[in-house]
């Protein structure tokens, strides 16, 4: 079963139960054009050169465990990697046939989307979205459900499992804390060399994004990766191929996920609502965490993770 | 690793270029090298070797746009400047800002909702595009990070690399 259509099983599960299918007051979906104010990245693909360098300033500024290869170890493109506990963002490499190139990257992180994912399905409320665009999340109270990771449309959150005790969620919150409240663009796109990663308001990015394809049409693909997506997200993708072929997913449609079972999600106590579908679903994800990581992670245990026996 | 923000801070590699006056009849000024990366924390500042770019490329314009008054063949430039002449301003960064993400620059693009040139690589991305992106069209020069500049020892520790190389842990084996 794919994380998904679990995730709708037992949010699915969880309302029948309460309401008898009552929940059918679907939200007209992606109308919301998140904050006015609100930040983005455009990520344009045509200039990153794969150097890694956003990955290194992340580590950085996220104070992020030592990586187990050197920053400037191009190997690790050999296999396409995804966001974990350790890395808030990753670059990979594509094999494109159309491209001049013949080879493309694309860093990817969370895209802090209008309406989150993770957001809807954290039922402790866990997560925020900010004035300024970042979706941030509270630690202290992540119980360590794992709601969001599976929630997720672009499979972003990580897991730290460096205590037993206090399992936590980990993806890129925007330099939220250290940057962009100030103002101040995050560590990745301040370091970038080639401006692959333009910082600014999102509603100006969009029409930014626009202007280039407008402007060289030889150059893009024309479609804005982000601008309608479900909803809308934060951070927007331009490309000289289509985004599958850099595996940027082109089923979501523009709904926000999950978006019909939003009402009652803030309305119903969601202790009642979900929880026997959830214990269900986490039992089932306890012994099945091995598919978010790594191959060379999956012969370890959870506990193991940190390196300690 | 020890996680410098002072050093992040100074990232913006501030790519001062040195002299190059933005002086109008520019031929005056034409510098045979120019420092680069000059304030640099992560690479060593190096000295770019103008003369002989000038050989090695056709026109001004591969570089510097129309700000020399040479042809310019992009049709997106021709549309104003196809006989704007030389202009007072010749060197990158007389143009391309070294902080285009600050909340200075965006409220100055805020402020000027008419400019044209809005999206304006800031000098960083516009060096870096210039160089890696004709670089690897003609197939000549460098195209790596250390191909142009060495990696400073700071550099090293940030890119976790070198001598700051992630040790092969101990105890986990079976990989
Ligand atoms: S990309 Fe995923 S983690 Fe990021 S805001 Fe969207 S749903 Fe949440
Ligand atoms: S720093 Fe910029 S050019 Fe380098 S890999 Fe990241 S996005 Fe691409």
């Amino acid at each position: 079963m794919k994380r998904r259509d679990f995730l709708k099983v037992c949010l699915a599960g969880g309302a029948a139960a309460t309401f008898g299918g009552a929940c059918g007051t679907a939200r007209a979906g992606g109308s919301f054009e998140g904050y006015p104010d609100g930040m983005g990245v455009l990520v344009d693909t045509t200039r990153c050169i794969g150097c890694r360098s956003c990955e290194a300033a992340c580590n950085k500024e996220q104070k992020m465990p030592e990586p187990k290869k050197p920053f400037d170890d191009m190997s690790v493109f050999n296999q396409p990697r995804r966001t974990d506990e350790t890395a808030l963002t990753v670059v990979n490499r594509y094999e494109v046939k159309e491209s001049s190139r013949g080879q493309m990257y694309r860093k990817q992180q969370c895209n802090h989307c209008n309406e989150p994912a993770c957001l809807t399905s954290c039922f402790v409320n866990a997560y925020t979205k900010t004035r300024e665009g970042a979706v941030i999340y509270n630690g202290d109270i992540c119980v360590g459900c794992r709601n969001c990771m599976i929630a997720c449309p672009f499979n972003i959150p990580g897991y730290s499992y460096s205590s037993a005790f206090n399992p936590l969620v980990k993806k890129c919150i925007f330099c939220y804390d250290t940057r962009l409240k100030y103002g101040k663009p995050p560590a990745c796109v301040d370091i970038c060399p080639q401006e692959a990663l333009t910082f600014g308001h999102r509603k100006d990015l969009i029409k930014t994004a626009h202007e280039r394809i407008r402007e060289t049409p030889d150059r893009y693909y024309d479609h804005v990766y982000g601008e309608k997506e479900v909803g809308g997200t934060g951070w927007l993708y331009i490309s000289s191929v289509s985004p599958d072929q850099l595996a940027m997913d082109t089923s979501l449609g523009n709904e926000p996920i999950i978006s019909n079972v939003k009402e009652f999600l803030g309305t119903v106590p969601m202790v009642l609502s979900i929880w026997p579908a959830l214990f269900s679903g986490i039992h089932l994800l306890a012994t099945r965490n091995k598919d978010h990581h790594d191959n060379d992670t999956s012969t370890h245990t959870p506990g193991q993770e940190d390196g300690t026996p | 690793m020890k996680s410098d923000r002072s050093l992040q801070a100074l990232i913006p590699l501030l790519l001062l270029l040195a002299v190059l006056l933005p002086a109008a009849g520019w031929g005056i000024s034409v510098p045979d090298s120019i420092i680069l990366n000059k304030n640099g924390a992560l690479y060593d500042q190096i000295s770019f070797d103008h003369a002989r770019h000038i050989r090695v490329t056709k026109e001004c314009s591969d570089c510097h746009h129309h700000t020399t008054g040479t042809l310019v063949e992009d049709p997106n430039c021709i549309r104003c400047h196809r006989n704007s002449g030389p202009s007072q301003t010749v060197s990158c960064r007389g143009c391309h800002t070294p902080d285009p993400f600050s909340a200075k620059s965006l409220r100055d693009k805020d402020h000027a909702p008419k400019t044209y040139h809005l999206d304006k690589p800031g000098l960083k991305g516009a060096m870096h595009q210039s160089c890696v992106g004709c670089h690897t069209k003609s197939k000549k020069g460098p195209t790596t990070c250390t191909g142009c500049h060495p990696r400073s020892a700071a550099g090293d520790a940030f890119y976790n690399t070198g001598e700051y190389a992630p040790k092969p842990k101990a105890g986990k084996s079976g990989h």
